[in-house]
């Protein structure tokens, strides 16, 4: 769907007309992301990220499959040939440097993407579709990230291959049978790394499928905007092209000048160096910590020290790791606040800025550390208001809050006034929400 | 319906995570965690400034062939260097037959599939670094990637190798069983103080440096430091060089989209 005043593709060149009628491929580009897509004229620089998101998609599909061209997936041999690329390959260092550092862009990328969702109630409805496929999204490039890191077969893959895969030994009477299975044996080796590398490359292209689902759905509402206020009429919004494409691509261009900073010159910054070591089954390192991405829910999965009635402390902290998560699919049933943008909103502000962002912040910072005083009780703390903050907070603040006036329409919004909220606006007003 | 499950999930997890919290605040009152050795007396890496410093670093290549000079004559009697071939040498400035002539000193094992012996020969170019069989105590670890193996990197090795010393009469006040043990050497650079590795470096002169730099165990730490930081990276001075013209590249594309931008918008508000 559209709105009514989309522009309506005309292909004028015969070659256009004889494609339009036979497979009408240039008509779906130009509905998609050309000037037949009407877009909101108020999006603000957060709206840019699910493109920023496609490029970094991009980025990971191209390099992971020029590696996977040398890489070698054989515990004995993972190793050296990951070294063999970053020496042998010409301009393998490039590839790997992109692909390892490409995995962080994409995870600040996506974080930003998602905590914009937050904080513009972009999981609202008509767009929980768009929410929650996203939420699938989230989940696949978690799977893949880890598995991925898993490839090089050094210390920190190996021993971060054990923890996670040791998380469903957590599981009563069946965890350990459902570990051994997971891993095709007692401990990562090489059956668990050849299914990792088929897995790993197999989920990026998942991760294509879903996205398309994801904006296939986007498209059927259109996009929403930093007020929150449904598109009304044509003075609302923009074509995507060329206004959109234009900022999304400097946008771009601004984003990969940072990300080749780091590739070229602190590649190593976001790594550890224990991951330079070969995986050895014997020595364990002193701290185990998965890469910076998963920081904030390792935090969580480390918070629970005791055990709770009768559930141990280490199945409650896999509980509560995958519900961190999860809780994120009922989002859009447990906020009910009519209004969608935090920017009306002083009450869900306030939790949101002094209480959701730090406690993540404090959760990330621990889950980096070791699972010792003071970061535990940090990040209990941390983890407690998380969750109070989704499933306490959320209902009851949507319930009590009054919210700030909202404009009549985005025009009104943007240019100060609003020739129809003039005509009819009051009728209109609580509608707009 | 939907947030009464919610609120009810919610004083789940919080309540566990209370508990856990009460618990972990009882015990670090009543039992608070003992400072160790290592916490007091473990030291961060010295400065070590070297030329693949930086955005703009390249290697000296002087400076390598000394570090590979230290490296051949004190540390290959116990650390391989499996991920460098000799040929790769040839980036230190080394020409094709002083790299055969370095390669053919050594001796190389080879598997032969059809016989299934081990054979060695003498090296080639082509033949990596051999493994260096180590009948002491600990495990030397191969030095291929220690300088991106451990915090501090270059600086790292140099401060380890500079850092040996007699344990600090302090530190037995402290902790009176912490006793360097037997076989092992007190280094504060070390994660736990206490390493296998004898000192390597001992005395002023323990090589005899080609281009005439005096052979200080300060200078031999520097070398073999920058060495290694060049077998963990060869492509350190590439990476730096291809760098900068990507970035002026991007710099400039963006201005442009930019421009473009600004200009696409010019008379829409928004
Ligand atoms: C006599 C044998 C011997 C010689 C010679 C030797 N090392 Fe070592 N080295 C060891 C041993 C053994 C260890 C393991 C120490 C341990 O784990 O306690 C080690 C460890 C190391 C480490 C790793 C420390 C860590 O953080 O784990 C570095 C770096 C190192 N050596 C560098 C050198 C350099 C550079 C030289 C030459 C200047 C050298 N070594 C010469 C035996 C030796
Ligand atoms: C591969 C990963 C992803 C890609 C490529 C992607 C792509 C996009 C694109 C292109 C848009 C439209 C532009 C924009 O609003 O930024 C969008 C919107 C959106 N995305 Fe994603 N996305 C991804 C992951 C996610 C995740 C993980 C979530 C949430 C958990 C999510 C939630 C949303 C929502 C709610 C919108 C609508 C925003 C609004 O209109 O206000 N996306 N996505």
């Amino acid at each position: 769907m559209s709105f009514p005043w989309a522009n309506d593709y005309k292909p004028s060149h015969p070659f256009m007309q004889w494609m339009d009628s036979r497979l009408p491929l240039p008509r779906f580009v130009y509905d998609a992301i050309g000037a037949g897509y009407p877009v909101p004229r108020n999006l603000n620089y957060w709206w840019n990220f699910g493109f920023l998101a496609l490029i970094c998609l991009g980025l990971q599909v191209v390099t992971g499959i020029v590696l996977a061209m040398h890489y070698a997936a054989n515990a004995g041999i993972a190793f050296d040939s990951v070294e063999h690329i970053m020496r042998d390959v010409n301009w393998g260092w490039l590839m790997r440097y992109s692909h390892a550092n490409g995995a962080s862009a994409f995870f600040v990328v996506i974080y930003i993407h998602i905590f914009r969702g937050f904080y513009f109630g972009s999981y609202k409805p008509p767009r929980e579709m768009v929410w929650l496929l996203g939420v699938v999204i989230f989940l696949l490039m978690m799977a893949t990230a880890f598995m991925g890191y898993v490839l090089p077969w050094g210390q920190m893959s190996f021993w971060g291959a054990k923890v996670i895969t040791g998380l469903f030994g957590a599981i009563p009477l069946v965890g350990e049978p459902i570990q051994q299975w997971l891993l095709g044996g007692f401990a990562p080796d090489n059956a668990a790394l050849n299914r990792f590398y088929s897995l790993h490359y197999l989920l990026p292209f998942v991760i294509v499928g879903v996205v398309v689902l994801h904006i296939w759905a986007l498209h059927i509402p259109g996009s929403s905007n930093p007020t929150g206020v449904e598109v009304k009429s044509e003075s609302d919004t923009v074509p995507f092209y060329p206004f959109f494409i234009a900022k999304d691509g400097w946008a771009a261009l601004a984003f990969l000048f940072v990300y080749c900073a780091v590739v070229f010159f602190a590649p190593n910054m976001l790594g550890h160096p224990d991951n330079y070591i070969p995986a050895n089954p014997m020595s364990t390192p002193a701290l185990i910590v998965p890469e910076w991405y998963f920081w904030p829910f390792y935090a969580i999965l480390r918070s629970f020290t005791f055990d709770f009635f009768f559930i141990p402390a280490k199945l409650m902290g896999v509980l509560a790791m995958f519900s961190s998560i999860l809780i994120w699919f009922f989002l859009p049933w447990l906020d009910r606040s009519p209004v969608r943008s935090g920017k009306y909103r002083p009450l869900f502000k306030k939790f949101f800025w002094y209480g959701l962002i730090p406690s993540v912040l404090v959760l990330g910072y621990c889950g980096g550390s070791h699972a010792a005083e003071p970061y535990l009780m940090m990040s209990q703390l941390a983890a407690f208001y998380y969750f109070a903050h989704f499933l306490i907070i959320l209902p009851i603040v949507s319930s009590i809050e009054r919210p700030d006036p909202l404009p009549f329409s985005i025009t009104e919004s943007v240019l100060g006034h609003d020739d129809k909220a003039a005509l009819g606006g009051k009728a209109a007003l609580g509608a707009a929400a | 319906m939907i947030r009464i499950f919610s609120i009810l999930a919610g004083l789940f997890f919080t309540a566990a995570l209370l508990w856990s919290f009460g618990n972990g605040a009882y015990s670090a009152i009543t039992d608070p965690a003992a400072v160790t050795a290592e916490e007091m007396f473990h030291k961060h890496p010295k400065q070590l400034a070297l030329a693949s410093d930086g955005a703009f670093g390249n290697f000296d290549h002087r400076q390598l062939q000394r570090g590979f000079q230290v490296y051949q004559e004190v540390c290959s009697a116990c650390h391989a260097l499996s991920q460098v071939s000799y040929r790769d040498l040839k980036q230190l400035g080394y020409n094709d037959d002083e790299v055969k002539a370095i390669a053919a000193k050594a001796q190389v094992p080879a598997y032969n599939a059809k016989t299934g012996e081990v054979k060695s020969h003498k090296g080639l170019a082509t033949d990596h670094f051999p493994p260096v069989v180590y009948g002491g105590q600990g495990t030397p670890p191969d030095l291929s990637l220690v300088t991106k193996a451990r915090h501090g990197g270059g600086a790292y090795v140099y401060s380890l190798l500079t850092g040996y010393q007699n344990q600090p009469a302090e530190l037995l006040k402290h902790f009176p069983d912490a006793k360097v043990p037997d076989g092992l050497h007190y280094n504060p650079y070390f994660v736990n103080l206490n390493i296998a590795m004898p000192p390597p470096l001992t005395g002023d002169g323990q090589v005899t440096y080609g281009d005439g730099t005096k052979a200080s165990v300060d200078q031999m730490a520097k070398d073999v430091s920058a060495f290694l930081v060049w077998t963990a990276e060869p492509s350190l001075a590439k990476q730096h060089q291809t760098g900068w013209p990507v970035l002026g590249f991007l710099l400039f594309a963006t201005v442009l989209a930019y421009m473009a931008y600004r200009n696409i918008w010019a008379d829409k508000k928004h």
